[in-house]
């Protein structure tokens, strides 16, 4: 798979990051490989990644993108946690983006706190990339 | 981002402006060469601490005990990570970091993964300029662990003050300390997972294929059935040569750290009294600028002088066999070198 809608002349660097206490990172990493094969640099920071660290990882590592997974039903707790320690380091510009099992309504709620869409189980990988190769080519311009 | 700001933020080693510096080198964007430029009077004060080894070895782990130590002496730490480019697709999995959670949060350390993005020795091709960013914010020591490398990856060698190799029992046997190549480039060694069996074994092997390189293998070796007992003891080694120390440790459990930091001690005094580190930093300031004006040469031939189409206009004639890549290229040079537009 090439990236052949993402204009930028650099790879997409993005974060995958699996926030909270439940141990399942196998959707993680099959996010974290979909995302390496398009093309995009992934930061993987493992399980247990409280908020604070996410949002420091993801600022050192000057990433565009801030993917979640959240299986542990915290996920109004996390994603706006994130976001706002994001927005409080002056990068509001990092799109916050993930998945899990999350309901609909959760899902809207979300949205309209800034994070951007939200996947859930068996979504194709394609998907995701899409969405960011999308909002990568709307959003960044160097 | 104008210069001054990323001036100013590097100088408060302000962490988003620091990272979007490093972004603006790493991608060459605009602006970067005057940045460069303008840290430059800044630079020499890091240490630079360069970890190698094979996949496995556990660098990262180890890394993580380094700077654990370093902040202990209430040093400040960076960590450039690099990991390799698919030169299938361009993408990167960057897992560094996962080894170094109990050192995340704490402001005194900036952590950095970089992907290799093409280049073949090791590191990435702009991580030294990436080191030269941290220590214009102001880093004491700057970690810099390669991907996982094999025999040839030699990089970090030119652009480390001192370079540890990581290695474990699974490493080989002494052939494998004999091979040109990593081999060389180390200032300190470690065998990692020392409590796994061959262990020793190794680090004795390391010590005499150091000693044959120094000629001195049989040095250290007992007396055999007495036949040199009563003779002289061996010349102590001269004190302008570094001797490589060969240490254990058990990176999982951060045993043996103390001795590593003790030994980069003991090099970095060694290069500053040896006057080893100003004649390698000198060689560095060489190699950066042939580097730097090779790029722009190269930009400029392709770019400005339109070679690409005096290339172009000779194609068939390369194509029937009447001129040779060798006729062109030398037209091309002659009018380069006469100061002409082609």
């Amino acid at each position: 798979m090439m990236t052949e809608s993402n204009t930028l002349s650099r790879p997409i660097r993005i974060l995958v990051a699996k926030p909270g206490l439940d141990g399942h990172d196998r959707g993680a990493k099959v996010v974290a490989a979909a995302l390496r094969d398009a093309g995009m640099e992934v930061i993987y920071t493992g399980l247990h990644q409280t908020p604070e660290m996410i949002a420091t990882a993801a600022i050192q590592e000057d990433v565009d993108v801030v993917g979640l997974s959240i299986l542990s039903g915290a996920h109004m707790t996390l994603f706006p946690r994130v976001r706002d320690l994001l927005v409080e380091a002056g990068r509001e510009d990092i799109l916050v983006t993930g998945g899990g099992i999350i309901p609909d309504k959760d899902i809207e709620a979300l949205e309209g706190l800034g994070v951007g869409r939200l996947f859930g189980p068996g979504t194709p990988t394609a998907d995701l990339i899409d969405y960011i190769q999308q909002w990568a080519g709307a959003n960044l311009t160097e | 981002m104008n210069l001054d700001h990323l001036l100013a933020g590097l100088e408060a080693r302000n962490p988003a402006t620091l990272a979007r510096a490093i972004s603006i080198v790493e991608n060459a964007r605009p602006g970067f060469e005057a940045l460069l430029s303008a840290i430059h009077p800044k630079l020499g004060r890091a240490r630079r601490i360069g970890i190698t080894g094979p996949p496995g070895a556990g660098k990262s782990t180890l890394t993580e005990c380094l700077v654990a130590a370093f902040r202990a002496q209430d040093l400040t730490v960076a960590v450039v990570a690099v990991d390799p480019t698919s030169p299938f697709t361009g993408g990167a999995l960057l897992g560094d970091r996962i080894r170094m959670e109990s050192i995340a949060l704490d402001d005194g350390v900036f952590i950095r993964s970089m992907a290799t993005r093409g280049s073949l020795g090791g590191l990435a091709t702009t991580t030294r300029e990436v080191c030269d960013l941290l220590d214009a914010a102001g880093f004491d020591r700057i970690l810099i662990e390669t991907v996982g490398v094999g025999q040839s990856e030699l990089d970090v060698a030119a652009m480390a003050d001192t370079s540890v190799l990581v290695l474990t029992p699974e490493s080989g046997d002494g052939i494998q300390t004999l091979k040109s190549g990593i081999m060389e480039i180390a200032d300190v060694f470690v065998v990692n997972k020392a409590d796994r069996s061959g262990a020793d074994r190794l680090r004795q092997e390391l010590e005499v294929t150091l000693g044959i390189r120094k000629g001195r293998a049989f040095r250290n070796i007992p007396a055999h059935h007495g036949a040199l007992e009563s003779g002289p003891a061996a010349p102590e080694p001269d004190n302008a040569e570094w001797r490589q120390p060969v240490l254990g440790t058990v990176a999982v459990e951060c045993q043996g750290v103390d001795e590593l930091t003790a030994s980069l001690a003991e090099h970095w005094e060694w290069l500053e009294a040896s006057g080893t580190l100003r004649e390698r930093r000198r060689r560095r300031i060489r190699d950066r600028t042939r580097a730097v004006v090779n790029r722009a040469v190269k930009a400029w031939i392709w770019s400005d002088t339109e070679a690409d189409r005096r290339i172009e206009a000779r194609l068939d004639e390369v194509e029937r066999g009447t001129v040779s890549p060798y006729d062109v290229s030398h037209e091309i040079l002659d009018g380069l070198k006469q100061g002409m537009k082609l």
